[in-house]
């Protein structure tokens, strides 16, 4: 290591992109993070899954220097995110769930400016930008100011941004929120193409789909607490790869056929509020033949089964015993960090 | 995506400080980001257009009987006057732009770079000056369609125009501060106009101060914007600098140094 000022400290067990240790971030009244630690290995994409409100942008936001939390510390390749900011930011690239691009400059303007920033001179600047331009299929758009770009188009810039100084970690704040699928496949492609040339990414999303097609390992995150680290296996084995749906027909059964889920199964299951429908994770396939036995046994008639592939919501019935639905007063905060 | 792999973070020079230069020249980029925000809405430069025009017209020909006898005889009065009014009033634009552009998602982005704190707030005051050059360099040029003649010459007027747009950019860091610390651009505006309103016309701007009440005297000689005008009709009525260049310019620096570091402070702050 030569020519550093800050004070790295290196980390017993290998090499760590990330550690944060009990991140608090308090809005007025509102605890928006509440003890949140993190890991992430060098070389790994670690994905941060949580519906809207859960957190997760406020977390972003301070690990990358754009927050200061409250309480607990972040080390990024062992830098202290509040010691040493500096340097953190010189070995980070931030893209945020909203364009963190200039809307009234075109592509190259944009790119210019911020390769100028970042100590290329005015001939590498230009050429950085066609690169970048040409590497995420923008040239055609170069030109053109912003304010004509799709949705995807703006977020492929705001990554090529994030790109200029090839930083070693990445912070991706929901990236392929909102985009239609084809745009969400080549982003998906993008960011494994990076992890490969060596980058960190850290990402954030709420579609379990997302984080199984990209991370190697997750945090569910919900209320600004961790409820869930692993792999993609581990998380899925917990939440069980697919979820029962059985719909009885008799309503007053509901309660006798929960029981009977709940003790075949050795799960928890949930009751949708229409009623006369149980929802619960199934593990173990197998168990759904002796499961359909003893209700039969039961005399408890089905109206209709299925089985569903786990999704967001799953995940959250299983580890948070409560639904992914949005939660209002959080909700209100994280926009106010995304405002500020 | 380029093949090449990163940088290892063991071969990066990482600093911990920004240098002195470096600060510089991320402001001078900051700066050419204003300008070719100019350049692409060039609508935004309707205030500094007309409002030289319009108000040079105005108030000389309203005050110009009254206070001098004609118009001709006021107009060495009331051009550095009116030049000050309107230059300072441009540099509230400049804090209603920085709050309308901190909003915008971009301001991340310069936040999580590796440059200088003051950059992107220098940058976008420096950008400004560009507004304060065309509302001087249109004031005068009204004035001389008019038929002032400034006795100090071309080269005292050239002096006199830096003055105000030297001065004009210290005060925007006044403006600068209220834009970070205001909720909404428009409340920008509203304090920054009444904090100037009473300054520019509690002068010697328009009037001869020995007209006024003594009490309003009192304030009137201590204002600096008097300071700032009488230092521009010195230069240009007679092509002398004297204790009033003095005072502004060491106001300007006065006002920098305590509103640059605590508007800085303030935008760190409000994240």
């Amino acid at each position: 290591m030569k020519n550093v000022n800050g004070t790295k400290q290196k980390t017993a067990s290998g090499e760590w992109a990330v550690e944060a240790r009990g991140l608090v971030k308090n809005f007025g009244d509102n605890r928006a993070v509440d003890g949140v630690d993190l890991n992430v290995r060098a070389g790994t994409i670690y994905g941060v899954l949580g519906p809207n409100g859960a957190g997760k942008t406020t977390t972003i936001r301070m690990l990358a220097t754009l927050l200061r939390a409250d309480e607990g510390t972040t080390r990024i390749f062992g830098y202290d995110v509040a010691k040493d900011p500096n340097i953190v930011r010189q070995l980070i690239g931030v893209t945020g769930q909203y364009a963190s691009v200039d809307e009234s400059l075109s592509a190259t303007e944009n790119l210019i400016i911020f390769s100028r920033l970042l100590g290329l001179s005015r001939v590498e600047s230009k050429r950085k930008a066609a690169d970048l331009l040409e590497e995420f299929s923008l040239t055609e758009a170069a030109k053109r100011p912003l304010k004509n770009f799709s949705g995807g188009m703006r977020r492929r810039l705001d990554l090529a941004a994030s790109l200029i100084a090839q930083p070693p970690l990445l912070f991706l704040d929901e990236p392929t929120t909102g985009l239609d699928p084809r745009t969400r496949n080549q982003m998906w492609d993008t960011i494994r193409r990076l992890v490969k040339t060596g980058s960190t990414v850290l990402l954030t999303t709420q579609y379990l789909q997302e984080a199984d097609e990209l991370a190697d390992r997750i945090a569910v995150i919900d209320h600004g607490r961790v409820v869930a680290e692993g792999t993609v296996n581990e998380l899925k084995a917990s939440v069980g790869t697919s979820s029962l749906h059985l719909s009885i027909q008799n309503q007053q059964d509901i309660q006798h056929a929960r029981q009977t889920v709940e003790r075949v199964l050795q799960v928890q299951s949930a009751v949708s509020p229409e009623g006369a429908k149980i929802t619960a994770p199934m593990a173990d396939a197998d168990l759904v033949t002796d499961l359909l036995i003893a209700l039969r046994e039961a005399r408890i008639p089905l109206a209709e089964l299925s089985v569903q592939k786990p999704t967001l919501d799953e995940v959250f019935l299983t580890i948070t015993g409560h639904g992914a639905e949005e939660n209002e007063s959080t909700n209100s905060h994280k926009s106010e960090g995304v405002i500020a | 995506m380029n093949n090449s792999s990163i940088t290892p973070i063991e071969r990066r020079h990482l600093r911990s400080k920004t240098s002195f230069r470096q600060s510089v020249r991320h402001s001078l980029t900051m700066a050419y980001r204003g300008l070719l925000k100019i350049r692409r809405t060039p609508e935004q430069l309707f205030d500094v257009t007309l409002q030289p025009i319009i108000f040079t017209l105005m108030f000389t020909y309203i005050f110009g009987g009254a206070i001098s006898g004609d118009v001709l005889s006021y107009l060495p009065i009331i051009i550095p006057g009116i030049l000050v009014q309107t230059v300072i009033t441009t540099s509230i634009v400049t804090g209603v732009q920085l709050r309308e552009d901190m909003d915008k998602g971009v301001f991340d982005r310069f936040k999580s770079l590796p440059i200088a704190r003051i950059a992107p707030l220098a940058g976008a005051l420096l950008a400004d000056t560009i507004r304060y050059t065309i509302a001087t360099v249109l004031t005068f040029s009204m004035g001389y369609v008019m038929g002032y003649r400034p006795e100090g010459g071309l080269g005292f007027v050239v002096l006199a125009a830096l003055l105000v747009i030297v001065c004009s950019w210290a005060i925007s860091w006044i403006f600068a501060f209220f834009g970070v610390i205001a909720r909404t651009a428009s409340s920008v505006q509203g304090i920054s106009m009444i904090v100037l309103f009473p300054l520019t016309f509690l002068s010697n701007a328009f009037v001869p101060a020995d007209t006024l009440p003594s009490w309003l005297q009192w304030f009137v000689k201590i204002n600096p914007i008097s300071h700032l005008v009488t230092a521009v009709r010195d230069l240009t009525n007679s092509g002398t600098a004297g204790w009033d260049l003095g005072i502004s310019l060491i106001g300007a620096a006065v006002i920098v140094a305590i509103f640059a570091p605590i508007t800085v402070r303030a935008y760190m702050r409000r994240t």
